[in-house]
């Protein structure tokens, strides 16, 4: 660990912190373009978390510790994720703590608070969303451990900066497993990130709502440091998607001409990522919440074929 | 080192003095609080000297006694190696907290007197204790059959419940079955020398197919005490029957002699496996893990849920069994010994995080005498001690950062990336499956983990009994927190538990994780490389405080901390209740749907017109049906057939003495 290590993880923790909010007001606006409504400004999502910081948080007479210490633990495992994942820099000291694997576990943990939080006050509403949520994480969770499966053996390694320095030398050429596994690995962003054809982030509709039942009961800044959560995940999962698929200008160790690079990189490729899930989101409907675990078990079984795939061409 | 004093003389003079205190019970038959406040907390001492002693001895060489009790001629031959310490070392460690918790759980008149519950107990933790040393087929068998009789009697403390009669009766058949099983696993492994000590065991080499023959008789016979499917279908009976300590015990720690009968034969009497054993223990394991976990979903009972858990904890210990057996048949030493760590991680750590929630379950069970899922609810502000350990114990079962229970699923799924160097290519196509299977198996038991606790001390209670229910008593909060501390720190700690672990691999595949310097330093778990694989649930967990630090902080500096309390919202509808709340058929109803070709249900569904509409939805293991049903209905008929001989008249009788003269008779001449 050297001053240098220090200042990329506190750089990449700013990132996170600012580019989460960033990426998602980007993904609103395209959305809105696409849709041919006027779109918010960029910037919608920093004011509306500021407002709700200001505001009182109103917290029902049931409430337990659980509750109010769930939107912290959610949004410092969401930071501490976000921060392990390589996006300028593979030069990060807190990566050796959690490979791959670890980076699942915490997404998981991260899940069980706020299903454990939206259950505590006891709203028919708070157990049908975490119900749902745990629905989704059970298989969305083993479907995305496969896609990193697939490039941990690729690359020998389930180091998240090792998997990236690895992938980064190879040419640009599409590996049938990595094929697989990009395809199952956008089905899981999707159904984690609560987006469409999953869930659907705009609408309180009662009968199809996932993650908005889950902080219905959630006020000022509670309900700020959940929203801050889910853009940190949507702005986790682009990164690791970028990581493994696209992980060309991360700047390695020591490699400082490429650390100039890297944030407009990142910038452009997060910009296309937005891009494109603002596509997505336009051109598919919602699906039943019946037909969301097949979707899941689809990824399920891509991800697994894309290690079969590697395992057994070794492509 | 010190030759007058061994190990082994401590491990035994704690099983005496256990057997002292059970004996002590039966005089103070009715004296409540003698039991409670002396004896228990005494056995537990002797639990806590236990682990240190078998601490002592998990890296020395081995010792061995000889016990003139028994037949003559036929002594116990005891022997504390590596591998028996480390199990009495789960056995102390996981009893230390149980006992305690023991002594405030047993009250008066809940079936057999306190006393002699003492006494059973105490039996059946020297009798564990005596299983785990023994070095010759004659002791094992012996003190097999007293854990299986104590734990029975425990079983059916409640004995005049005709339900718990049937749960005991079923589980002693399965205990018998099995041991038949394990018995000629012996027979075929003194190979016709007629000499029963395992010493001599070590020394035969089998044929593949004799050798074959015992594996799958240990496999069957230790597979009905641990659980392996088909032979799980006593545990999900049993364990609601039991007191909740007594759960704990077989849960926790019994499961897990059968796991050690199993890799003692495997790896040490048998010594090489053959590379199909391995995979007929993958199967089996992920049949299992995967049956568990998902009938444990579909659970209304919470003690029955967790009896699932442990068939799912079962599976996973018996994938990274057959996982060790795979490469240590391929000559991998390496990665055979990180699967075994994994498995003996696991079995470690099942036996903590286990036996907490069942003691958490006994908790409640006394708080609100309510099993069933459906009544509980809203524990968590009665009883908020019990929830909070009870909290920790979920997130090590579900396998999360940085509880134990991630270690030892993390060691297992990197022992399944190490695979793509097996020269079998149909193995290394099975592998990644195996995988997927563990990671679909771990991500059911967080499901099952959230269901349990949420529904049980979130939310709004279900009853209004539930409001007066009081947080444990003083010995039962001991015990909890001492098996809370231990899934943290087995969590927090992962190199010096496989620095502990580390001499048992070494002993049996030829080499140590730690051992070949290869496991990282105390911070940081990497046991390969920090290029290859790395995990530090310290500074994982200090980063994630820092972080939660930071935002406590910030927040309120910048902003404020004001709150307002008031009525929940819930979209705007006043009139909510607490039966609108998920129950815990509907908080695993996902589940039951998608694996529905798996259960046996019947459902009662209500129609518009019902009077009294009633909905109904019982589960129902398909093994029951399927497999022993038709068994007990094909023994009916073949002793029917049977019967037809017995006529009840003496002439008959005298008729077939005489048929069978002549006919021995015919055949001596001929």
């Amino acid at each position: 660990m050297n001053l240098e290590g220090i200042l990329a993880q506190l750089a990449a923790m700013l990132v996170a912190l600012m580019a989460a909010p960033l990426l998602m007001g980007w993904v609103n606006q395209w959305r809105a373009l696409l849709q041919n409504r006027r779109p918010p400004p960029l910037l919608q999502q920093f004011r509306a978390l500021h407002k709700l910081f200001w505001k009182e948080s109103v917290m029902a007479h049931e409430a337990t510790p659980m509750y109010r210490v769930a939107p912290y633990a959610v949004f410092s495992l969401m930071l501490l994720a976000a921060m392990i994942i390589p996006t300028l820099s593979t030069n990060l000291p807190l990566a050796p703590a959690a490979d791959a694997i670890a980076l699942v576990g915490l997404f998981a943990l991260a899940r069980v608070f706020i299903s454990l939080a939206a259950m505590d006050i006891g709203t028919a509403f708070g157990t049908l969303g975490a119900r749902r949520e745990m629905l989704i994480g059970f298989l969305a969770e083993p479907a995305f451990l496969m896609v990193l499966f697939t490039a941990s053996l690729i690359s020998n390694s389930t180091s998240l900066a090792t998997i990236v320095e690895n992938l980064g030398q190879r040419q640009l050429t599409i590996q049938p497993s990595l094929a697989f596994a990009g395809v199952a690995f956008t089905m899981v962003s999707l159904a984690e990130n609560a987006r469409i054809p999953v869930d659907n982030p705009a609408t309180h509709l009662e009968l199809t709502m996932i993650h908005e039942a889950l902080l219905l009961e959630y006020s000022g800044r509670h309900l700020a440091l959940m929203e801050w959560a889910a853009a940190l995940k949507l702005f986790a999962y682009s990164c690791a998607g970028l990581a493994l698929f696209f992980p060309w200008g991360v700047a390695r160790e020591n490699d400082h001409i490429a650390l100039l690079f890297a944030l407009p990189v990142l910038a452009a490729k997060l910009a296309a990522g937005g891009i494109a899930l603002a596509v997505i989101e336009t051109i598919l409907a919602k699906m039943r919440i019946f037909r969301v675990p097949e979707f899941l078990a689809t990824a399920f079984l891509l991800g697994v074929l894309g290690l079969l795939v590697h395992l057994l061409l070794g492509a | 080192m010190n030759p007058g004093w061994l190990p082994i003389d401590g491990v035994l003079l704690v099983v005496g003095g256990w057997l002292a205190l059970g004996v002590c019970g039966v005089f103070a038959l009715r004296n409540l609080r003698l039991i409670a406040w002396v004896i228990f907390p005494a056995s537990a001492l002797l639990s806590v000297a236990l682990a240190g002693f078998a601490f002592v001895a998990i890296p020395s060489t081995p010792d061995v006694a000889v016990l003139a009790i028994g037949l003559p001629d036929l002594p116990f031959h005891l022997r504390l190696d590596a591998l028996s310490a480390f199990f009495l070392l789960l056995l102390g460690l996981a009893s230390a907290g149980i006992t305690i918790f023991a002594g405030g759980y047993f009250r008066e008149g809940e079936g057999t007197a306190p006393g002699l519950i003492c006494l059973q107990y105490h039996v059946f933790l020297a009798a564990m204790a005596l299983v785990l040393m023994a070095d010759d087929a004659y002791a094992f068998m012996v003190c097999w059959e007293m854990m299986a009789l104590s734990s029975f009697l425990l079983v059916t403390t409640n004995h005049r419940i005709p339900e718990i009669q049937r749960a005991g009766y079923l589980y002693l058949l399965v205990a018998h079955i099995g041991a038949i099983a394990i018995l000629l696993c012996f027979g075929v492994l003194q190979a016709n020398t007629g000499d029963y000590t395992f010493a001599n065991m070590r020394l035969q080499q089998l044929s593949p197919f004799w050798a074959s023959a015992a594996f799958l008789l240990a496999l069957f016979g230790f597979g009905a005490k641990a659980g392996i499917l088909p032979l799980h279908i006593w545990l999900p009976e049993a364990h609601p029957a039991a007191p909740s300590p007594v759960s704990a015990l077989m849960s926790g720690v019994m499961l897990k002699t059968a796991i050690y009968g199993l890799v003692r034969v495997t790896f040490d009497l048998l010594h090489t496996p053959i590379w199909w054993w391995g995979v007929v223990a993958l199967v089996l394991g992920l049949a299992t893990a995967l049956f568990g976990a998902v009938f444990a979903a579909a659970q209304v009972d919470m003690k029955r849920l967790l009896a699932y858990s442990s068939i799912e904890n079962i599976g996973l210990i018996v994938m990274a069994l057959g996982l060790a057996s795979v490469f240590a048949a391929y000559r991998m030493p390496s990665l055979a010994a990180l699967a075994m760590t994994a498995m003996l991680y696991h079995c470690l750590n099942h036996a903590i995080f286990k036996s907490l929630l069942f003691l958490g379950t006994g908790s409640v069970l006394h708080a609100t005498h309510e099993r069933s899922l459906g009544k509980l609810g809203g524990l968590m502000r009665f009883m908020p001690f019990v929830a909070a350990t009870t909290l920790v114990g979920v997130i090590a079962a579900a396998g999360l950062p940085p509880t134990n229970g991630f270690v030892s699923e993390w060691l297992l799924l990197q022992s399944f990336l190490f695979t793509g160097g097996l020269p079998n290519p149909y193995l290394k196509m099975l592998v990644p499956i195996f995988a997927a299977g563990v990671a679909l198996v771990a991500a059911i038991a967080g499901y099952v983990m959230v269901k349990f606790f949420g529904v049980i001390f979130l939310g709004r209670p279900r009853e209004e009994s539930l409001a007066g229910a009081r947080d444990a008593g003083g010995l039962e909060r001991l015990g909890l927190a001492w098996l809370t501390a231990g899934c943290i720190l087995l969590g927090l700690l992962p190199v010096t538990v496989i620095g502990v672990i580390d001499p048992i691999p070494f002993g049996l595949v030829g080499r140590g994780l730690a051992q070949s310097g290869r496991v990282g330093n105390w911070l940081l778990l990497a046991p390969v490389t920090a290029e290859r694989a790395s995990y530090s649930p310290i500074i994982v967990l200090l980063a994630t405080l820092a972080l939660v630090a930071f935002a406590v902080v910030l927040v309120h500096r910048l902003y404020h901390g004001r709150v307002r309390r008031a009525a929940p919202w819930d979209c705007g509808w006043p009139q909510q209740t607490a039966r609108m709340q998920d129950t815990a058929e509907g908080f695993g109803q996902p589940i039951r749907q998608i694996f529905e070709p798996l259960y046996r249900m019947h459902r009662e569904l209500p129609t518009a017109f019902d009077s009294r509409p009633r909905y109904r939805v019982i589960v129902e293991d398909p093994f029951w049906a399927g497999l022993y049903l038709r068994i007990a209905a094909a023994t009916d008929r073949i002793s029917r057939f049977v019967g037809l001989l017995q006529r009840g008249r003496i002439s008959i009788y005298l008729l077939y003495s005489f048929i069978t003269l002549v006919t021995l008779l015919f055949l001596t001449q001929a």
